[in-house]
């Protein structure tokens, strides 16, 4: 009878066995795509993610700049690259333009093309690395970042700066990349007005992270401490992505 | 025919050994993915022998298994130095000795008696396949942060230059994974020593 009873239990374990490991070998046989929507999986990746974004932050030198290049070595023609064809580029109106300005800053009043271009202006000519892995080196010329964020009398303490775009695409970085000297609000492409497919009337040029960081047709921005995402991060891109 | 049983792989080198396979894996299918997104040359990587189903998931599948691959290379490497593993069993190598194994191999007639002597070809094959993969955290840190390394990626022609290596050190790696699991199979035995850490010895 007991020998009975350990044999039953015995064969118990030998399929609770076989049962699981069929389960290991069914999850090895799952596609790449199949493992990655797996909740759990999608957990740990997610940790990781935010991790690498506190890594990042961690590696990134605010005094640190992006190598910049001789215009001989301007890519041409620069690729365009949205979340949206050529084809679907928004065309913004420049009289009626504003740019309007919220969050922890102490001057929200909204401010024209014409005033923006009155400001300092300054030029560099890096390298633009998408996310994709592609890269281009391009010219872009603005106001330096730091420079308006200071007229505007921003809250730099504040743990974000975020965007609203014209084309519907919003995004979000973080203060010290915004306060980099390198980072840029960019009016002009080369020697002339940025044009429609690279972001008119002006995007955000920030040479220390990918692409998809640099919004274009930038409408609103504000400062705030609550994480704003953004278009592609709430789809599962790394959110800092720095350079 | 007396046989002896003698050990071949120290424990922490087993460890070793199978959280890399996992990692190299898992870094390799993303890798895979993520060319796919913009190919370096005019042909991509089947989907089936992708991880992460499209380039975000791929990016974090790559970007969370580097942490696993960097720190159990680094525990391998500094004890491969330390413990004096490295000298004992991937050293000396000569290039005469390497054309000798590697030509006895290709004829099928390469010895194995003693398996807890890597022979040359083994030997030049662990080193490469050690170098391949450093060089792989040299140019994948490049290509993570070129702005940060770039101290020490301009010397490797900074982003695009290190994205080539990047790629062509990764090919080196499956190949010599490749032959390597080819050689396993041909002497099934050494399987269960990776596991065990011993093995029988013919004598």
């Amino acid at each position: 009878m007991k020998a009975l009873k350990s044999k039953g239990v015995a064969s118990l374990e030998r399929r609770i066995f076989l049962k699981q490991s069929l389960s290991v070998g069914a999850l090895s046989l799952l596609s790449g795509c199949e493992l990655t929507d797996h909740d759990g999986v999608q957990r740990v990746l997610g940790a990781m993610s935010r991790w690498n974004d506190r890594a990042q932050a961690w590696l990134f030198d605010p005094k640190r700049l992006a190598p910049e290049f001789p215009e001989s070595r301007i890519t041409v023609p620069f690729p365009f690259n949205a979340y949206y064809g050529e084809d679907e580029v928004r065309v913004v109106d420049g009289k009626s333009y504003k740019l309007q300005v919220g969050g922890m800053v102490r001057e929200k009043k909204p401010w024209t093309l014409a005033q923006l271009y009155a400001l300092p202006q300054v030029s560099q000519v890096t390298r633009h690395i998408c996310v994709e892995g592609w890269s281009a080196i391009g010219k872009w010329s603005g106001v330096r970042f730091s420079d308006f964020l200071e007229r505007i009398g921003a809250d730099t303490t504040a743990k974000y700066v975020g965007f609203q775009c014209a084309d519907d695409y919003y995004g979000s970085i973080d203060m010290p990349t915004a306060l980099h000297p390198q980072t840029q609000l960019s009016f002009r492409y080369g020697s002339e007005l940025l044009p429609p497919k690279y972001g008119y009337p002006m995007k955000l040029r920030i040479p220390t992270k990918l692409g998809f960081k640099n919004p274009k047709h930038i409408a609103a921005l504000f400062v705030t401490n609550e994480y704003p995402g953004g278009y592609w991060e709430d789809q599962g891109y790394n959110w800092f992505s720095g350079s | 025919m007396a046989t002896q049983i003698v050990k071949v792989h120290p424990l922490l080198v087993r460890i070793a050994h199978w959280i890399n396979v996992l990692a190299v894996l898992m870094m390799l299918f993303s890798g895979w993915q993520i060319y796919n997104a913009s190919p370096l040359f005019n042909w991509s990587f089947p989907s089936d022998l992708t991880l992460g189903g499209w380039l975000a998931g791929a990016l974090q599948w790559h970007f969370a298994a580097m942490w696993l691959f960097a720190f159990n290379g680094l525990v391998y490497l500094v004890y491969g130095v330390v413990s004096g593993h490295f000298r004992r069993k991937l050293l000396p190598i000569t290039p005469r000795a390497v054309l000798h194994d590697v030509g006895q191999a290709l004829r099928g007639r390469l010895a194995h008696e003693d398996l807890s002597v890597y022979n040359a070809a083994q030997r030049a094959a662990y080193v490469a396949l050690i170098f391949l993969l450093a060089v792989l955290v040299l140019t994948g840190l490049v290509l993570w942060k070129p702005v940060q390394f770039y101290w020490y990626g301009q010397y490797m022609g900074d982003y695009e230059g290190a994205r080539l290596l990047h790629f062509f050190s990764m090919a080196g790696v499956a190949f010599i994974v490749v032959v390597h699991v080819v050689m396993v199979a041909l002497v099934p035995r050494t399987f269960p020593s990776m596991f065990t850490g011993r093995i029988r010895k013919a004598s």
